[in-house]
């Protein structure tokens, strides 16, 4: 499994770290109630099909980055730096 | 009996051998199945579950029965199959799964007992009474099982792990796979063609056929003299591809050097992880077998494979030969060998319609219906419509037709699809992206149909590559259709092996299906067939098509099994080339690494480092007497310890402050440059994550510590919060963990040690104050602080000055009555002071645990702040760190559970458990940290510290984690 890192190109699967969903990337704020933490910590998605998950190029760039992939055909679309989506979020 | 003028072995080369103690002769280029023929040896094995004596049945990895043990000086290697090991001097071969010897065997008393061993034997007779399952039957069981056998020592052998990238990946050199290479390589793509065989050729050496006009070898010899001299193709012969992966990669296995004697500089095995952005699949097709009543006898054997011995190694297995097949192909064989002078008695063809035209008595619609011979085959029974006859030979060929190589096109979880013109499965396309079978895996069994697609499926791999050329002209060659009546099984009494490997006949077929285990996957699994060594290679459509005739479906119907890698089996060892002892984990050494064992220190792993354990001196016997004497360094005079392992990052920046105080729960931009602060770190669910010192060394410039076991863990936690919560803040930050030696000078007379190594005293210094000093030429960063609860400092330099000042200051502590100390001293000394480590902060403990809970600041956010403040993360129901001191001088152990005294020893009745423990000679006895519920509240009360496991009960008194100075006038000093 290759996964293709935005700023180093297609690397192998074993020079990233796996985080799980990209749900994490939502911090509940200050006065979150606690289902809301329950959801975040703990709730997760098990879809077979697309998926969006946190990676981090440990023994690359250092980037952590969402990628998209098919957890049925093992497919990877693509990854978007998290650095970017948050730009864009703003 | 060897054929003179036949085969590619190298007859000015005689090779000796041993098989079973006795020694033999081949020449080079046999393998222990084609140079035992040679000798006349037909038994080479025992089956599995009976027992019954078994001769070689193929000539390829595909070999159920002649399966072996090879015993080398340093290893000892079961089950190789003696079709595929080469043969050199010295080889020492030895059969497996008999005693005392293979021509007797006591466990064949299991074939008498054969009516009652049918499949489900074992689930149903060892059912009850469940005790005895355990105790008996398993371990009877277990040692009647099983084949070959270890030597129970280490593999000491040599193995490697190597990776390849290529254009095209070529999967065998039959004539599909050489075209396809050719192909590829004159357009200038790079190609890897992988030959599981020692030659390339793959059924050209052993057919009888023109290419272009000319003997077939006159073309191999060309091509392959073209690809071997083209810089832009690898050929790697004695390679299988082994299994078909996610993003184009492909697993192969390399016999390095099983074929010759042992080489120090040469690995047994290579495995290989191919990286390839097109494929041909050129693997061929395996001929199967047709169960009928008796056919596991040595001397039957399928009729490529006697095509194999016959043309490849010149060999005949015997001298009066009879054919038995349902197909046009299978009669070349017969016509080879009556060419090289072998008398063959009868060919029994199964067809009405087909050719009864040979230069030997042919019966149409015939079957072989029995067979006779204990360890050799003497004569067979057949059947056809002018009635039953008996036929006196000693090889039987069979042929049942071919199936395709589908395995690699379903390691991605495709399946195949039932051709039935060949009565065969074929692989779907593109059931593995980017890889395209070609002729016989894709159920194309003519040599020009071979050459064809091999072509094509080039051209189509080129144009995917974006690669203009590749136009080739197709050479010509035999191009016959391919006649085949499927016929599976032969009715009749006796036993018809479907799975010689794992003993499963036509019978076992039909039981499973008559006691419910129709579904193909549960047939497999009740009678074991295709399991193993076979993997669905010979045995597994004969099983299906008597499924589906048990149970009234069509084959397509019915379906195959899955085919999973690997291919061909795969030793670990090769697998997990290099991950053996001290290659399993890099080895991480401080600066002062040597000076440490040349002190004798024994080194104890932390992570990847190796730490110095403690600095044993002349008479000291125990490891304790050199602890302790360390320990008194560190509190009378001065003692030298290499923190360099504690992470260090360097943090810049206009928004560092703001950053750290985002990422501890205490602040840090309030704090002034010079000074260093002890931080808290949280997960993302409140608990925390590690501890450690920040020092500012600029208005907008820090260094972070970190503990040694998260170091990476904190550089992956601060990237993450960095680019998921502040990425457009004015920070950026590096580990520069080995850039700095830091060592830690801890006592009484460590500003005295300091001093001394400065051209200046130091002046007004305080307890955590953090400044650049000069030592020498060399600027060096100087901390205040402590591990151990005395006056403390860590001096940092450069990595490459580490060992020079870790020597220096070494000797100077010991003029002044200290030295080094290791991590034994240090644990201790921390303990006393209550200091943690990741033995106290597990993962499981929040700040408030550790009565950390004032450092989570109210005036500000940070990471897991509102996490940390959920229901049952506070309070008094939770396990809190306290101190235990025992009230005698007993040992007392880490891991140890805490009860009330009065309680009973349960699980429920816990109350806590301790994580570090060390004898503490300011206490002349041992302390201990631990977690107690509500244990802040219950200071002065006794608890029991039980270790059931150590039969350790001891009672000891719930302290204050710091047993001593809890003011902390000394380290302020």
């Amino acid at each position: 499994m290759k996964i293709p890192c935005p700023l180093c190109g297609a690397r192998d699967r074993r020079e990233f770290y796996y985080m799980g969903t990209d749900d994490y990337l939502l911090r509940p704020s200050d006065n979150a109630t606690e289902a809301e933490l329950d959801n975040h910590l703990f709730l997760r998605d098990n879809p077979a099909g697309k998926t969006q998950d946190l990676w981090y190029h440990e023994t690359g760039c250092g980037s952590w980055m969402v990628v998209s992939r098919n957890t049925i055909t093992h497919e990877v679309y693509g990854a978007e730096l998290v650095m970017e989506r948050k730009k864009e979020a703003r | 009996m060897r054929i003179e003028g036949k085969g590619r072995i190298d007859r000015s080369k005689v090779v000796h051998f041993t098989f079973d103690g006795r020694k033999y002769k081949g020449f080079k280029g046999d393998t222990v199945a084609s140079a035992l023929l040679a000798n006349g040896v037909k038994l080479m094995g025992r089956s599995f579950k009976y027992h019954r004596p078994r001769g070689v049945l193929t000539a390829g990895s595909e070999e159920p029965n002649a399966l072996v043990e090879v015993v080398g000086a340093r290893n000892q290697t079961p089950n190789v199959r003696a079709t595929m090991q080469e043969i050199f001097e010295g080889l020492n071969v030895r059969s497996q799964n008999r005693w005392p010897s293979l021509r007797f065997d006591l466990l064949s008393v299991n074939d008498l007992l054969s009516p009652f061993l049918s499949a489900g034997f074992y689930y149903k007779t060892f059912m009850w009474p469940r005790s005895l399952w355990e105790r008996l039957y398993e371990p009877v069981i277990r040692r009647a099982a099983g084949l070959g056998s270890l030597s129970g020592t280490h593999d000491e052998g040599h193995y490697e792990k190597a990776y390849a990238f290529c254009d095209l990946l070529v999967v065998g050199a039959g004539p599909a796979g050489l075209m396809a290479a050719l192909v590829a390589a004159r357009a200038g793509a790079d190609v890897i063609l992988c030959e599981e065989d020692r030659l390339l050729g793959g059924r050209l050496l052993s057919a009888d056929s023109n290419i272009d006009g000319k003997p077939a070898g006159a073309w191999l010899a060309s091509v392959e003299a073209e690809l071997r001299a083209l810089s832009n193709v690898r050929v790697m012969t004695r390679t299988s591809v082994t299994g078909a992966y996610d993003g184009g990669v492909y697993s192969a296995l390399e016999r390095v050097g099983l074929h010759r004697g042992p080489r120090p500089d040469l690995p047994r095995e290579c495995f290989w992880r191919i990286t390839a952005a097109q494929v041909v699949l050129a693997a061929g097709a395996l001929e199967r077998p047709i169960a009928f009543p008796m056919n596991d006898r040595p001397g039957i054997m399928l009729a490529s494979a006697a095509q194999t011995y016959l043309e490849k190694f010149g060999v005949v297995a015997g001298r009066r030969v009879v054919l038995f097949a349902n197909n046009d192909g299978a009669r070349a064989v017969a016509r080879q060998l009556m060419a090289a002078g072998v008398s063959v008695a009868a060919i029994l063809d199964s067809r009405l319609d087909a050719s009864a035209v040979e230069d030997c008595p042919v019966y149409l619609g015939a079957e072989v219906t029995d067979t006779k011979g204990r360890l050799a085959l003497r004569e067979i029974s057949g059947r056809h419509a002018g009635g039953a006859f008996q036929i006196d030979c000693d090889l039987l060929l069979v042929s049942g037709g071919w199936n395709p190589m589908v395995h690699l096109t379903c390691h991605m979880n495709g399946r195949p699809r039932w051709e039935a013109s060949i009565a065969a499965f074929v692989p779907m396309a593109d059931a593995v992206p980017n890889l395209r079978a070609a002729g016989a895996c894709n159920g194309a069994f003519s040599t020009l149909e071979c050459l064809a697609e091999g072509a094509q499926s080039a051209q189509s791999a080129l144009q995917a590559l974006g690669r203009a050329g590749g136009v080739t002209q197709v050479p010509r060659a035999e191009g016959l259709p391919y006649a085949i009546t499927p016929l599976w099984a032969v009715e009749g009494k006796g036993r018809a092996w479907l799975d010689f490997a794992n003993d499963v006949t036509t019978k076992d077929v039909k039981l499973s299906a008559q006691e419910g285990f129709a579904s193909v996957e549960h047939m497999k699994r009740y009678t074991t067939q295709g399991m193993a060594p076979d993997q669905g290679k010979n045995s597994n459509i004969g099983a299906l098509a008597v499924l589906a005739d048990a149970t009234g479906r069509a084959i397509p119907e019915t379906g195959t099994t899955t085919y999973r890698p690997p291919f061909v089996p795969t030793s670990i060892a090769a697998m997990g080339a290099g991950g053996r002892g001290a290659g399993f984990a890099p080895q991480r050494f401080m600066t002062s690494d040597q000076a440490s064992r040349d002190r004798g220190a024994p080194m104890i792993e932390a992570g990847l480092w190796y730490r110095p354990s403690y600095f044993p001196k002349p008479g000291e016997t125990t490891w304790r007497e050199a602890c302790d004497r360390e320990i008194a360094y560190v509190r009378h005079a001065v003692g030298v310890c290499d923190v360099s392992t504690l992470g260090k990052i360097d943090i810049q920046g206009k928004d560092a402050g703001r950053f750290l105080d985002l990422v501890y729960t205490n602040p840090f931009s309030t704090l002034p440059v010079g000074r260093v602060r002890y931080g808290l770190m949280l997960r993302d669910d409140g608990y925390v994550m590690d501890d450690g010192t920040s020092a500012r060394l600029a208005d907008d410039r820090y260094l972070m510590t970190t503990t040694t076991a998260a170091a990476g863990l904190v550089m992956r936690h601060l990237d993450f919060v960095h680019q998921a919560h502040c990425a457009d803040w004015d920070v950026r930050f590096i580990s520069v963990t080995e850039a700095w030696a830091q060592f830690a000078v801890a006592g009484p007379k460590a500003r005295a040690l300091i001093n001394s190594l400065l051209d200046q005293p130091l002046g007004d210094f305080p307890f955590m104050a953090v400044g650049d000093v000069p030592l020498g030429s060399v600027s060096a960063r100087l901390f205040r602080i402590s591990f151990s609860g005395e006056e403390g400092y860590e001096i940092a330099v450069p990595t490459r000055y580490g060992e020079a000042l870790f020597r220096d200051l070494v000797a100077r502590a010991e003029t002044m009555g200290g030295g080094p100390y290791g991590m034994e001293a240090l644990n201790v000394l921390r303990i006393e002071k209550g200091f943690i480590t990741h033995a106290e902060i597990h993962g499981r403990v929040t700040a408030f645990d550790i009565g950390a809970e004032k450092m989570v600041s109210g005036k500000k956010d940070c990471i897991g702040k509102r996490a940390a403040m959920r229901p049952g993360m506070l309070g008094p129901e939770r396990e809190q760190m306290v101190g235990l001191k025992p009230l005698s001088e007993a040992l007392i152990t880490s891991g140890a559970h805490l009860f009330e005294p009065a309680a009973d020893l349960t699980r429920v009745n816990s109350q806590g458990y301790t994580t570090s423990v060390g004898y503490s000679p300011m206490f002349g006895r041992y302390l201990a940290l631990g977690f107690l519920v509500n244990g802040r509240a219950r200071l002065g009360e006794t608890v029991r510290l039980v270790d059931r496991l150590r039969g350790i009960d001891v009672p000891c008194e719930v302290c204050d984690p710091v047993f001593f100075d809890k003011a902390g006038e000394k380290l302020r000093a």
